[in-house]
Formats: C-alpha cells, sequence, structure tokens
C-alpha cells in the first residue's frame, strides 16, 4: 500500500515536472483573451495586448496614465516578443509587441491581413564589463567586440584592445564572455550589431534571439548575465540600457559609422535614430534597423521596439480606441520615457508616424 | 414479499480469495464506482494527451533531424539546426551528481532520525528536512548564484583540482568560474534531500520492532541491527524515495536555469558549463517564433518525457527485483 502511494507520487512528480513547461504557453492564450473587466466609469471596450518584455515598464505607465486620463483600460502582457507575434498572428489579442521586427513569413501567417509596424521607443545594448585594474571608460569599435564574444581575443590586454585604449591600464587577464541563455530582444540587437559590424560574425553566429554561441557562459535575463559579471573578475556582457543604468554597471564607449566612441545615453540613442530616420523613404514600413546608424553622436547598439497593430480593423469601436490611444502614446506618451530609461523617437519621427495612423483601416468595411 | 427474500447485500469472495467483494444493489454504489473509476482513468487519459500533443508538436523536427537530433551537439536557433545531445547529457549527469550526493546524506538522516535521535530532537530536524522541501526553485537558485558558486569558485573547486590524484582526473579540469554541471549538481542534491530522506524515514520507522529486537537478541551491535536488519527491510521504500528524488532532478527547471551556464557543450569535466533538457525548454520557448524552432522544443520536451519515462521503468524493474529477492 505504503509503496503504490511512492510510485503514485514519484510518476506524478515526474509527469508535472515534465508537462509544466510546455503547457505554459496555453495558460497564456487563456488569460489574454479575457482582459480587465470595464470600468464603471467608461462602459468602453477594452483592449488587450501582449508581447516583449524590454518596454513593459513604460508601457504600463502608458496605460495608467492613459486610463486616468480616458478612462480606457488596456490589458498588457509582457510575454515576450515571440509569444506576442504567435498571438497576434491568431488574432487572440488587439495588437502585439516586439523588439525585433516580424519577418515576412511571420507576417504571412497572420491571421487578420497586413500587419503594420510603429516604433514607440528606442532601446539599447550596453556592453558591461568587470576588470578591476580597468578606471577609466573603456573604448572598443564593433569588429574587436565582435572578435571577443566569438572568442578570438582572450586577454584583456589584447593588442587591439590596447591600440584603442592608450593610456588605459590593461591587465594581462583571461576575457570571460557572458551571454544570455533566454530567447531575448537584447539579444537580437547586439547580435543584428555585431552582424553589420562583423563579417566573422555575421557568417558565423549571425543574428537571432538565440544564438550559437562559440564561447562563455549563459545567463538567464539582464539580470543573469549582470550578476555573472559582477561576480567574476575578467568578465564581459551585454545588457539592455535600462537595467545597466539602474544598477550603475560600466559600460563600454563603442566606436560609431562617424568613427567616435559614444558613451550609451538616452541623447546619443535618439541621435542613431535621428540618424537613420533622415536615409529611410517615405514608402517606408519602418522594419528597420538602426545599428550602426550614421551621425557623430549616434550610439551604435540601438533599435527600436515596435507596437504590431493589423492595418484592417475588423472591430471598429477597438479599432478606433487603439488608434486614438497610438496617437497619445507618440505625442504625450514619449514624454515620460526618458525618465525610465527608454530613448523617445526623434520628434521628426513621432510626426511621421502619427500621420501614418491615418492608414489604419477602422471598420467592417475593407 | 420477494424483496424480503433477497438479502439487500451480498458478498461473496473475490477471485484471490483474501478478501471479499461486495455487490450491492444501491444505485449510490454504482455512482460511487463509476465516479471513481473515471476519476482514475482521467490520470492516464492525461498522460496519453500530452504524449501524442508533444509528439505532434515535435513531428517537423523529429523529420527534418532524425536520429541526429539525439547525438548531435549543435544547437543554432539563428541557422535552423538543432542536436539536444549536451541537454540529455546534462539532465543526466547533474541528476546523477544530485542522486550521488543527495542518497547517502538523506539515508543518513533518515536512520539517525529513525533510530538514534531522542524523541525531542526527532520531530523539529525532520520538521527542518521537510521545510527544505518547501523553499521555492528560484530562491534555490537566487542561494546558489549568490552563496553557493562563490564558494565553489574560491574554494571548493581549487581545493578538488588540487588533490594528489583525483585532481587529475577529467573530472576536475579546467577553469573554475562557478556556473557549472557541479554546482547545478549540488544545488539539485539539496533539493531532493528532503524527498528522499522523508521517505526513507518513513519506511525505516515502519520497521516493525521485533525486528530490531531479533538481531539484538543475535548479539548483533547497533550498526550491525541497522545495517543487516533494518535498512534491508525498508529497501525497496528507500529506493521509491530515491525514484522520488530523481523524478524531482530531471525536471527541475529554474535552480538549475540559474547555475548551470547553459551552454551546448558535452565536458567531461565538472566544472565545465553545460545545459539541461528543461532549462532549454525554459530559456527559448518564450520567445521562440520560428516554426522549426518551436518544433525543437518540443521534441526536447518529449525526450525529456521518455528519459524519465525509462528512468522510472527502470527504478521500478530495480525495486521489483529487490523486493523479490528479499522475499525469497
Amino acid at each position: 500500500m505504503t509503496r503504490t502511494t511512492l510510485w503514485t507520487l514519484a510518476i506524478a512528480g515526474v509527469v508535472s515536472s515534465v508537462a509544466c513547461a510546455p503547457g505554459e504557453s496555453s495558460s497564456r492564450s487563456d488569460t489574454s483573451a479575457g482582459g480587465a473587466p470595464a470600468t464603471a466609469t467608461t462602459g468602453g471596450v477594452d483592449l488587450t495586448g501582449a508581447g516583449a518584455t524590454f518596454p513593459q515598464p513604460l508601457y504600463s505607465k502608458w496605460f495608467s496614465d492613459y486610463a486616468a486620463k480616458t478612462g480606457i483600460r488596456i490589458n498588457y502582457q509582457s510575454i515576450g516578443s515571440g509569444g506576442g507575434i504567435r498571438q497576434l498572428q491568431e488574432g487572440t489579442v488587439d495588437f502585439g509587441a516586439s523588439d525585433a521586427p516580424m519577418t515576412d513569413e511571420e507576417m504571412a501567417k497572420a491571421k487578420g491581413g497586413p500587419i503594420l509596424h510603429f516604433p514607440t521607443v528606442l532601446g539599447a545594448v550596453v556592453i558591461t564589463y568587470n576588470v578591476p585594474e580597468i578606471t577609466q571608460p573603456l573604448n572598443l569599435d564593433g569588429p574587436t567586440i565582435g572578435d571577443i564574444f566569438l572568442g578570438k581575443i582572450t586577454k584583456w590586454n589584447d593588442a587591439r584592445i590596447a591600440a584603442q585604449n592608450s593610456g588605459v591600464s590593461l591587465p594581462a587577464r583571461d576575457i570571460l564572455v557572458v551571454h544570455r541563455s533566454d530567447g531575448s530582444g537584447t539579444t537580437y540587437i547586439f547580435s543584428d550589431y555585431l552582424t553589420a559590424v562583423s563579417p566573422a560574425w555575421a557568417s558565423g553566429p549571425g543574428t537571432g534571439k538565440d544564438l550559437k554561441w562559440p564561447v562563455g557562459l549563459g545567463g538567464k535575463g539582464n539580470e543573469g548575465v549582470a550578476g555573472q559579471v559582477k561576480q567574476t573578475p575578467g568578465t564581459v556582457g551585454y545588457v539592455e540600457l535600462a537595467y545597466a543604468n539602474q544598477n550603475k554597471l560600466p559600460v563600454v564607449r563603442v566606436k560609431n559609422a562617424a568613427g567616435s566612441y559614444v558613451a550609451p545615453t538616452i541623447e546619443s540613442i535618439t541621435a542613431a535614430a535621428a540618424g537613420a530616420v533622415e536615409k529611410l523613404p517615405p514608402t517606408t514600413d519602418y522594419r528597420v534597423s538602426i545599428v550602426n546608424a550614421p551621425g557623430a553622436d549616434a550610439y551604435p547598439i540601438s533599435s527600436f521596439t515596435w507596437l504590431l497593430v493589423y492595418e484592417r480593423q475588423a472591430d471598429a469601436t477597438k479599432g478606433k480606441k487603439l488608434v486614438d490611444f497610438m496617437r497619445w502614446a507618440l505625442t504625450e506618451g514619449e514624454a515620460s520615457a526618458a525618465a525610465l530609461d527608454y530613448a523617445p523617437l526623434p520628434a521628426s519621427l513621432g510626426a511621421r508616424l502619427v500621420e501614418r495612423l491615418a492608414s489604419i483601416q477602422v471598420g467592417t468595411a475593407s | 414479499m420477494s424483496d424480503a427474500t433477497r438479502p439487500l447485500v451480498t458478498a461473496r469472495p473475490d477471485e484471490s480469495g483474501l478478501g471479499a467483494r461486495i455487490d450491492g444493489s444501491a444505485v449510490g454504489d454504482t455512482i460511487y464506482r463509476w465516479t471513481t473509476t473515471a476519476f482514475a482513468l482521467c490520470v492516464p487519459l492525461l498522460l496519453v494527451f500530452i504524449a501524442m500533443e508533444v509528439a505532434a508538436a515535435a513531428w517537423p523536427a523529429v523529420r527534418s533531424f532524425g536520429f541526429g537530433f539525439l547525438t548531435s551537439s549543435n544547437w543554432d536557433p539563428a541557422n535552423g539546426s538543432f542536436g539536444a545531445a549536451p541537454a540529455i547529457y546534462g539532465t543526466i549527469v547533474s541528476s546523477v551528481i544530485a542522486l550521488v550526493i543527495a542518497t547517502p546524506l538523506a539515508l543518513g538522516v533518515a536512520v539517525f532520525l529513525s533510530e538514534f535521535a531522542p524523541s525531542w530532537l526527532r520531530q523539529p530536524v525532520a520538521f527542518l528536512v521537510d521545510l527544505l522541501a518547501a523553499i521555492p526553485s528560484v530562491v534555490y537558485g537566487l542561494w546558489g548564484i549568490f552563496v553557493l558558486q562563490p564558494l565553489l569558485r574560491e574554494y571548493v573547486m581549487p581545493f578538488l583540482a588540487g588533490l594528489p590524484v583525483v585532481g587529475r582526473s577529467p573530472l576536475f579540469q579546467g577553469p573554475a568560474y562557478g556556473p557549472s554541471m557541479l554546482s547545478a549538481g549540488l544545488i539539485l542534491a539539496i533539493m531532493i534531500l528532503p524527498f528522499i530522506s522523508a521517505v526513507s524515514r518513513e519506511v525505516l520507522m515502519a520497521v516493525p520492532r521485533s525486528q530490531r529486537e531479533a538481531a539484538l537478541a543475535l548479539g548483533a551491535t547497533k550498526w550491525e541491527t541497522i545495517a543487516d536488519a533494518v535498512v534491508p527491510y525498508a529497501r525497496s521504500g528507500i529506493i521509491g524515495g530515491v525514484i522520488l528524488g530523481l523524478g524531482r532532478a530531471l525536471g527541475e527547471t529554474m535552480a538549475v536555469t540559474m547555475l548551470i551556464g547553459n551552454v551546448h557543450q558535452i565536458s567531461a569535466s565538472l566544472f565545465a558549463p553545460g545545459y539541461t533538457m528543461a532549462s532549454l525548454i525554459a530559456n527559448e520557448f518564450a520567445e521562440a517564433t520560428g516554426d522549426l524552432h518551436l518544433s525543437a522544443l518540443m521534441a526536447v520536451g518529449g525526450v525529456l518525457f521518455a528519459v524519465t519515462l525509462i528512468v522510472n521503468a527502470l527504478a521500478r524493474w530495480l525495486v521489483w527485483r529487490v523486493s523479490r529477492e528479499a522475499r525469497a
């Protein structure tokens, strides 16, 4: 009798632990469809969205500010860009959010027709390190960063690092690379940059949210990478700007396309967008990478984060509320970005995007 | 009047002749019986559904990579190539490390509590050990990052590498960073210890007093009594506890992900980072958009499912053999 019970427990334990991870996806779609209960003040339709975790702090501020102003409640679940895209494709959410633009293949699978990309704010990836001997700011160019993360540069006093940092005392320590182990928009932006500036990287790991890393350790989340870097002398890793700022991590100044070494700041990231946007054609769909952007002040490892919406909004009420919200976000909303360590869009781009909202067809006619 | 001639309940001996099955005419009994049958069927049905879902979702990856999925070390989502060998290896090795460390410890705890501990000490110690099972996995992970890994890096790893003969074995080579198979195995050992010790304690306590007294009466020492009379009697139950722990170790995700280093490689060294199947799924599932990538992760889930089933089947067979030997 006792033995049977033990066996039941053993098997149940194994099964539940196995079943747990893949089961997540179904529970997510359940919760998103429900949405928050409508408040008495509005009587209006709530919007639901899902996607990227990176802009989540800003988006939640936007949604609460917007609810306070208009009474319209928006429910956003930061389940990751991949999950957001999948839910938008299925039509279980009203909008998606992603740190990486959707591919043509992904767009083709959307059940509700063409999807429009609207940049909302800018993010940046910073390179952080732990070398107790280095006290001055460290300068690195793209190919050097690429070779460090490829494992080709293995010592902190490598000639190529020294050449860019005259006057900085570099120790003969081994370099230990720390990268993200979980699929992440941060990894996407970082690898997108390295693909742009380092041919060896482009033909090797390439661009993606998960990569085949040639060297290093994987940490889970920004905190996993930063934790490992803080604890281990000789490490180098990458995290998103907001995380590095809030935790006061040392950051590398990266050489941009104009040849100057630029520290990641709100201004230098917005400058990157401004430089990149000038070159965009008027008909752009905004699925563009702005890494290694032109401009003397541009920080090169920057990227848009996007809201994803269907061009044809089947539900006229919801569609109108969505467009109204986006207009508010792209104008008044941008003002609260910098306080949360997000770089706002350049003003010219914001104006262009507000005009573009008119291309969203609201209503049943299509 | 015919009702009076028929008894309300009839009892007849069942097939084994040991008990009796009661046939009642009451409707409630029938409902009760079918309801519990339905409940009992739910579990196997659920298992079959999960297996089918995983198999269906994993099919594209299985078709693309075939058997190579199990043997290749190349996990490259950006270029659409997937091989799960390091994760399979890491899952098994980290669980084995955990078992090797936790089993003797847990057995020691159980023997102490059931044979030696004064009654005022037994309850508190048992409670504290059981409490280990209640700590959330992520807390173990954080403790591992901030306490266990620095200890390993600064003291344990240099010590192991510096041992006379053992230190030169391939198990203890390479730089000691902290995140490693060793730290993952250690944290798993701590996590499964309460399961093994709680079950072992219960079965040891259930060993009849006459068993101990008989051994003592024959002149056995305390040690001989425990080693030759008590533990063998409880052997199959203890193995059951170990299997319960192993099941937990194979599927544990969060703490392992935080400590193992998440690198797709197979290394003989316990100082080297690795990967486990559960960590791989947890790490990549949320952001996986490519169909093949998702399917490959599902296939990893399927392999994990299969590995746990095989391990359990093996263990079940082991217990069956042990208990048969004991009876013979």
